[in-house]
């Protein structure tokens, strides 16, 4: 017992000799002391940083710093806009003939649209192995000169680096890994419908593969891809069928990030898969930043690129930017950090605690996990005085997104085109109220959606004119939902009165599909009760995530819950959802999860695909939300908002709902970060010494009872 | 010696054979390949070939057990090539594409760093209280002390994690909250999981140390140290402690190779990159070939730990005979 | 009119509890086990822990007694009877006894969040006063002491109600122990703890006029985030831990009194099978045994829909599943120490003697090395019982644990993961689960050391305090 004592005395002399100026519950650390470094978490570790593959904002998040596509969004304006990134300026487009020729005019339907894409000169790549080259220019790391190099377990094991300049190759490489059936790419089927030769590609890419090991490098320089055309070291061309106006934001996105064909012999070279070091997991880019520490166990590190050219903030946003003190950056060369480390939480309480003791500089909630929310306060929407007193400030913004409660159209009760099922879905949708939900599970972050497509993208419609007339009324300014005699009455029409058959007299039994994942008791009684309230039974189906995919897969669900986060700032990519060629059932693309087949609004979205932002493209948006509203695929369905809590010593943040390369535009005051973490974390000394105390308070009465059971004689 | 220990590992194989079977007949009766492709594309823009792609990748593209196409029917299948290979300790790739062995080998740190100090601080400590109410016992600090164990015990242990979290990190700033370095700065991260550890096993640990303790000071040798008149203390220290250590630590013996696993629990909510962890991720991302991985070592584990104690029984006990 | 459900789980825990009544009665013809159970119960803890377990028990079987309310006939569906001559529709909510005791904790619903005792929500909500402002105000509760004049009355309310629950308490229960003990009276002197027994049920009745009494008026542990009553839910929960405790080892009772026993008595390559099978399972990891095994469950709930037409069965046999899991990976242990037993005994003269007789050998282990084993069984019963109930809570944290749908410790534990991580948190299911966990545990870890004290011949017999 007393050396128990002496054990716990020593480990706090230890504790408090080892008290320097970085209070005691700093999880950093105490090297990156003084720095300009930005903190942050994940939760999902990233699967897959390959550009190609990738497509998922937990990977976004981290390669959109580093890798550069042609084009990026501009980060103050709204509605989103896109501008250069690593090209001089916009891509030209132009259109042909069969025959090649150049069309002056945009009349009828022309062959092909080429885009020509001319990059800034004097970019370069972050310095790494795969660029250091030998007297004869030959790459350094080569498989004969591998093995006789020490063990190597890690990229920092290779000393030699080096460095070049992007070139037009690099994105064509990059593209022609697109159409290699062996990187998974998601976008290939896609892409391959409108660029031209790239199913060719594909097809010879896997005709050569079948000769090669397993592993081996392809060298995809020495494929023809007809339909992009290298002009000089600055510049190519891009051929598409048709006309594709979406294709442009495409650039935008990693898919399209130059590859250098150095990278991809590098890391197939012998030995280095097994140890984790590939593309899929240590980016190569020529951004602002690179990843110098990825391990997705604990924590990944991006550090500041050395070659990075130097890109000014932009000097004009938006009205109120500038208030906000979102420009006072304006022309200064970015990025301002030198250092971002993202440390991997699973849970929501350290998140949160680390924030508010001031480890983590900014608390995101993750639009898609929107139902794990860390609430700020009580008080919904509100910053508390708590929040307030410690400078903490508050992003809000809509995100393009739709999370929607879905009707299988192929569902004999609920789906179908006739009066009665129409009917019955309507009246769900009046009795299914999305504003509680919303109140009580995600803290007012959200508003209900009156159509797929959210605020902030063209075709979206506020006030009167924009509301589910089928739902909501207009009264006193604002959307009024129907009441719910209303509901009652259409359930009636629909041949259940009070929620029972008509000619049985048998209740109305409903199924929600659901994963258990995403299930609690609180959620699923309340989803009960909004059907409740038309006489409606429903049964909760959960079911792993897997079985639920092959039952959405099969058209097997009921009614269910999805989602859809914008591609892309154009109606098109929302509206696309309910085209008839995209049904889950046939298509498998995961798209129109509701199986919904209308061949007027597909014809409709045919022609609005092409169009250009107008009131004739409005008109025809409109048209077809009213076929939504008519034929109620979607029962109800919310825009989730984005809120994100900033420490006060965070700048130039703001959020931004499509692209992710957001780190270069932010920057912290780490002195005064510092400060503030030190008042913050004051330790609280008194429960040692209670405890200590309190070991002694047990440890003395038992010695005094100790000895005078010692001097017990036997007997007495 | 060398001879029983080869026959224990022979022994051994039969059982490892039965573990791979168990869990691989669990797991794909539950997900097929393709089911498996799914879930690791993703929802968006997934198309047939690329679930054919995957699986081939993968090598989940030819029959389970066998292979009537192939030259060598049973050597390309899946069992074969991702369970048995798992008897020469090759892991291979999960099903996101990351080499399992090397996450082992560099997860396995952490979960030592967290279970090592438990364990011993937990011995400590455990052993300490039990002296202790040996020491008195049939006395009100016995009871005092056996009815805080039972209460020590029948708390869930997540109430622990829960209420140490938000004291010594949130509301004293005592310690970091959760996270982990590695190297030297570690150690702050681990105080918190350790004394947590060692406070949820306090309840059993004491009360079974306790009555082997006892078991021990019934015995005729104590009583005559006594009766001649020893002093309470040394007959403690010298005579009950040392003998009666004998049975906990061959007890403890069996629990060290497992040591390796992790804690699930503590390492999750204490966000340490363990292979405890490590296996809840899997289990909740549905990577099997991780899972697999794990069960497999964790059969390892344990059947090592079997061993150990059987010749652990012999170094303490020369009466027992390896047979 | 309703209509009785009969779960399956309801069936096994009546079995369960008409085998203990068999148990009891058959109890009289053996002189040495009633000696035991008697030591059992002379102790205050064994008798007072055994009363507290047996009020948990008794909720759990009013929970456990299932039917389907008849939905009301409406004037359109009058018509449609009449015309089809329809059966009767049920509601697709299954209740139970309890919740029909329980209806008035199911009927205050409020909107979100209070705490316990509170007047108000813990939420604020936007109102329009009179001049148009929308102004943002923590709303009164709906159903909470509606009869106050102003909010300082509420600590007078509540001391006020408290005393009363206090009378009312004592008023039932006195009656009940003065008449239990002038009955014990006529019988002559007993050597059982009947103060602490009287004791424990004054203090139980009283505490529950108490939750009664004081819940019509207030939320005792608060509400949840849809507005349920945190109290509700813990006492809901009640069914789930203690199915949770017995049903798991029941179920893997049969497979292990049958390897275990044959194992021992047969020897040779049963043996070596039973030996390998039991090796096998135990060295897989348990959590992850079970977790493959749930996710196996779901597989087979989603081929078979059409049997599970109701939220209920669906958790039910969810539930079930995972008691027998729980069970199997437990299992391992009894068996071993069955085997090791049998063993043992089998080696025992008369045993030995019964053989050379030519006694049969359903007959030998039906009449000697059963009943020698029992005390083995018994305690592995007790003692694995507060493990379960401990264990359902860590599983729910990872997920595979019990439906969403039912209620649960485990799963109110889990909802407090978010709930903690708000600012100002909210700690009151997290309490209440714990509060309602701990006791049933602490009273079975008591009861249970009551009986392997009693039981176990090989523990050391220490001096009793």
């Amino acid at each position: 017992m007393r050396w128990l004592t002496v054990v716990v005395f020593f480990t706090f002399a230890f504790i408090l000799a080892g008290c320097d100026a970085s209070p005691w519950n700093n999880p950093h650390s105490s090297e990156e002391d003084g720095l300009k470094v930005l903190y942050s978490n994940f939760a999902e570790r990233p699967k897959h940083l390959d550009p190609a593959r990738s497509y998922s904002s937990d990977e976004s998040r981290f390669i959109a710093q580093i890798y550069e596509p042609p084009l990026q969004y501009h980060y103050l304006k709204r509605p989103y806009q896109l501008t250069p990134l690593t090209l001089t300026e916009m891509p030209a487009l132009h259109y042909e003939d069969e025959q090649g020729n150049v069309l002056s005019n945009n009349t009828g339907k022309p062959t092909y649209s080429v885009y020509t894409l001319t990059l800034q000169p004097g970019i370069r790549y972050q310095p790494h192995p795969a660029f250091a080259v030998d007297e004869a220019q030959q790459p350094w790391y080569r498989t004969e000169r591998l093995a006789a190099l020490p063990a190597v377990r890690s990229l920092a094991d290779f000393t030699e680096v080096g460095t070049r300049e992007l070139r037009a190759d690099d994105y064509i490489y990059q593209m022609k890994r697109l159409a290699d059936p062996a990187r998974l790419a998601p976008l290939r089927g896609l892409l391959s419908e409108y660029i031209v030769g790239m199913n060719e590609l594909t097809e010879q890419i896997s005709e050569a593969r079948r000769e090669l090991p397993e592993h081996a490098w392809l060298d995809l320089r020495d494929f023809e891809f007809t339909g992009v055309e290298k002009v000089n070291d600055h510049q190519f061309r891009i051929r598409l069928h048709g006309t594709y106006p979406q294709f442009i934001y495409w650039l935008a996105f990693h898919f399209f990030a130059p590859i250098p064909w150095e990278v991809d012999a590098f890391y197939h070279l012998p030995g280095l898969a097994e140890r984790n070091i590939n593309l899929n997991w240590h980016p190569v880019g020529t951004g602002p930043f690179m990843m110098t520490e990825n391990n997705p166990n604990a924590q990944i590190v991006l550090e500041r690129n050395p070659h990075f050219r130097g890109e000014p903030y932009p000097s004009e946003g938006e009205a109120g930017d500038a208030e906000a003190g979102l420009l006072s950056d304006a022309g200064r060369t970015m990025p301002f950090i030198d250092k971002a480390v993202y440390r991997l939480e699973k849970e929501a309480i350290p998140i949160w605690t680390k924030f508010l003791q001031g480890y983590y500089d900014r608390s995101a909630i993750a639009s898609d996990s929107f139902d794990q929310a860390i609430s700020m306060t009580g008080e919904g929407i509100d910053l508390s005085d708590d929040m307030r007193a410690l400078g903490i400030t508050l992003d809000r913004a809509v995100m393009p997104v739709t999370y929607y409660m879905g009707f299988n159209m192929l569902d004999p009760v609920v789906g179908g085109y006739d009066d009665r099922a129409r009917k019955l879905r309507h009246a769900i949708a009046i009795a299914y109220n999305e504003e509680e939900y919303i109140n009580i599970f995600m803290n007012g972050r959200g508003e209900t959606a009156m159509g797929p497509i959210p605020p902030g993208i063209f075709g979206y419609q506020s006030g009167a004119d924009g509301i589910n007339r089928s739902v909501f009324d207009w009264q006193d300014n604002r959307p009024i939902r129907k009441p719910l005699a209303i509901a009652k009455q259409l359930l009636a029409e629909a041949g259940y009165p009070d929620g029972r058959d008509k000619v049985t007299g048998q209740p109305l039994v409903l199924n929600l599909d659901t994963t258990g994942a995403g299930s609690n008791n609180a959620r699923i009684n309340w989803i009960i009760s909004q059907f409740r309230q038309l006489g409606i039974q429903l049964n909760i189906r959960s079911t792993d995530y897997n079985r639920f995919k092959e039952k959405m897969e099969n058209g097997n669900a009921q009614i269910f819950y999805w989602g859809w986060m914008a591609d892309y700032p154009d109606p098109e990519n929302f509206l696309f959802l309910l085209v008839g060629d995209n049904a889950q059932v046939d298509s498998k693309s995961g798209v129109n999860a509701s199986n919904y087949k209308n061949a007027e609004y597909d014809a409709l979205f045919e022609r609005m695909r092409l169009m250009e932002n107008g009131p004739e493209r409005m008109a025809i948006i409109r048209d077809m939300l009213a076929l939504l509203q008519h034929d109620m695929p979607w029962g109800s369905s919310f825009h989730a908002h984005s809120y994100v809590l900033n420490n006060s010593w965070v700048s130039n943040s703001k959020p931004h709902g499509i692209a992710n390369n957001i780190l270069k535009y932010l920057n912290i005051d780490h002195e005064q970060r510092q400060r503030e973490q030190q008042w913050r974390n004051q330790p609280v000394l008194w429960p040692i010494v209670v405890v200590i105390l309190g070991l002694l308070i047990l440890v003395l009465p038992g010695y005094f009872a100790f000895q005078r059971r010692q001097q017990r004689r036997v007997g007495e | 010696m060398l001879a029983y220990i080869v026959r224990r590992l022979g022994y051994a194989i039969p059982i490892l054979i039965g573990v791979n079977l168990i869990t691989f007949a669990l797991f794909f009766v539950v997900n097929t390949p393709d089911q498996m492709a799914r879930v690791h594309l993703g929802d968006k823009h997934v198309s047939e070939d690329a679930i054919q792609q995957w699986k081939a990748q993968r090598g989940y593209d030819v029959p389970l057990f066998f292979n009537a196409e192939s030259d060598n029917p049973l050597r390309d299948t899946i069992f074969f090539q991702k369970s048995l290979t798992l008897l020469v300790f090759d892991f291979g790739l999960s099903d996101e594409g990351r080499a399992i062995g090397q996450d082992i080998k560099e997860r396995m740190w952490p979960s030592l760093a967290v279970q090592i100090p438990t364990l011993i601080i937990g011995l400590i400590v455990n052993i300490s209280f039990a002296l202790f109410v040996v020491l008195f016992r049939a006395s009100v600090f016995e009871l005092a002390a056996m009815i805080l164990c039972v209460v020590m015990l029948s708390i869930s242990s997540v109430f622990y994690v829960i209420g140490g979290q938000f004291f010594f990190a949130k509301l004293w700033n005592l310690v970091p909250i959760s996270g982990y370095l590695h190297g030297i700065e570690a150690w702050k991260f681990l105080i918190l999981p350790v004394i947590i550890g060692v406070i949820a096993g306090i309840g059993s640990g004491t009360r079974l140390y306790r009555t082997l303790f006892l078991e021990e000071a019934s015995r005729d040798y104590i009583r005559t140290a006594r009766a001649k008149g020893v002093s309470e203390l040394r007959v403690l220290f010298r005579h009950l402690l040392p003998n009666g250590l004998i049975p906990v630590l061959t007890g403890v013996v069996v629990v060290i190779p497992s040591l390796f696993m992790g804690s699930l629990l503590i390492e999750s909510f204490f966000g340490i990159p363990g292979l405890g962890s490590y296996t809840l991720d899997a289990i909740q991302a549905q990577d099997f070939a991780i899972v697999r991985a794990m069960v497999f070592l964790g059969s390892v584990l344990y059947i090592l730990g079997l061993i150990l104690t059987d010749i652990s029984y012999t170094m303490v006990d020369p009466r027992v005979k390896l047979s | 009119m309703i209509q009785p459900v009969f779960l399956w789980s309801d069936i096994l825990i009546f079995t369960l509890v008409l085998a203990v009544v068999f148990f009891l009665w058959q109890l009289r013809r053996q002189p040495l086990t009633r000696k035991r159970w008697h030591a059992v119960f002379a102790s205050r803890i064994g008798m007072s822990s055994f009363l507290i377990i047996m009020t948990y028990v008794l909720i759990a079987l009013l929970d456990s007694i299932h039917y389907r309310e008849a939905l009301p006939t409406t004037p359109s569906t009058h018509e449609a009877v009449l015309t089809a001559s329809a059966p009767t529709a049920y509601s697709n909510e299954v209740k139970s006894l309890l919740d029909w005791l329980l209806s008035d904790l199911t009927k205050t619903k409020e909107t979100t969040y209070s705490a316990p005792f509170a007047l108000y929500s813990f939420a604020k909500e936007s109102r329009v006063d009179d001049n148009g402002q929308v102004t943002r105000v923590f709303p009164r509760l709906q159903h909470v002491a509606s009869h106050l004049l102003n909010d300082q009355q509420r600590l007078i309310d509540i001391t006020a109600h408290s005393i009363k629950a206090l009378f009312i308490g004592l008023l039932i229960a006195l009656p009940l122990v003065g008449l239990h003990w002038f009955w014990r009276r006529s019988k002559g002197p007993s050597q059982l703890p009947w103060l602490t027994a009287y004791l424990t049920i004054t203090i139980l009745i009283v505490s529950a006029t108490w939750m009664i009494l004081l819940s019509q008026h207030y939320h005792i542990f608060g509400t949840d985030k849809i507005g349920t009553d945190v109290l509700y839910q813990s006492i809901k929960s009640i069914r789930t831990g203690i199915l949770i405790g017995t049903l798991a080892t029941l179920l893997a009772l049969p497979l292990a009194i049958i390897l275990g026993i044959s194992a021992g008595y047969f020897k040779g390559w049963i043996d070596d099978a039973v030996q390998y099978l039991y090796t096998t399972l135990s060295s897989i990891p348990g959590i992850l045994l079970i977790a493959a095994s749930v996710l196996l469950i779901d597989v087979y709930i989603e081929t078979h829909a059409d049997e599970f037409t109701l939220t209920a069965l669906r958790a039910d046999f969810k539930f079930l599943a995972l008691c027998a899991i729980l069970g199997l990976t437990s299992w391992t242990g009894l068996c071993r120490l069955l085997r090791a037993e049998t063993l043992k005994v089998s080696q025992l003269d008369y045993v030995q003697a019964a053989h050379a007789f030519g006694v049969s050998h359903r007959r030998i282990i039906g009449r000697h090395i059963l009943p020698n084993v029992t005390h083995i069984v018994l305690i592995a019963l007790v003692l694995d019982f507060s493990a379960f109930v401990l264990a359902e809570a860590v599983l729910s944290y990872i997920g595979v644990g019990v439906d969403a749908s039912m209620h649960s410790w485990g799963n109110m534990i889990n909802a407090a993961r978010s709930e903690l991580s708000r600012d100002p948190f909210i700690w009151w299911p997290v309490l209440s689960a714990f509060i309602f966990m701990f006791v049933l545990v602490l009273a079975a870890n008591l009861f249970a050391d009551e009986v392997r004290h009693a039981f176990d011949p090989h523990r050391v017999k220490e001096p009793r305090v």
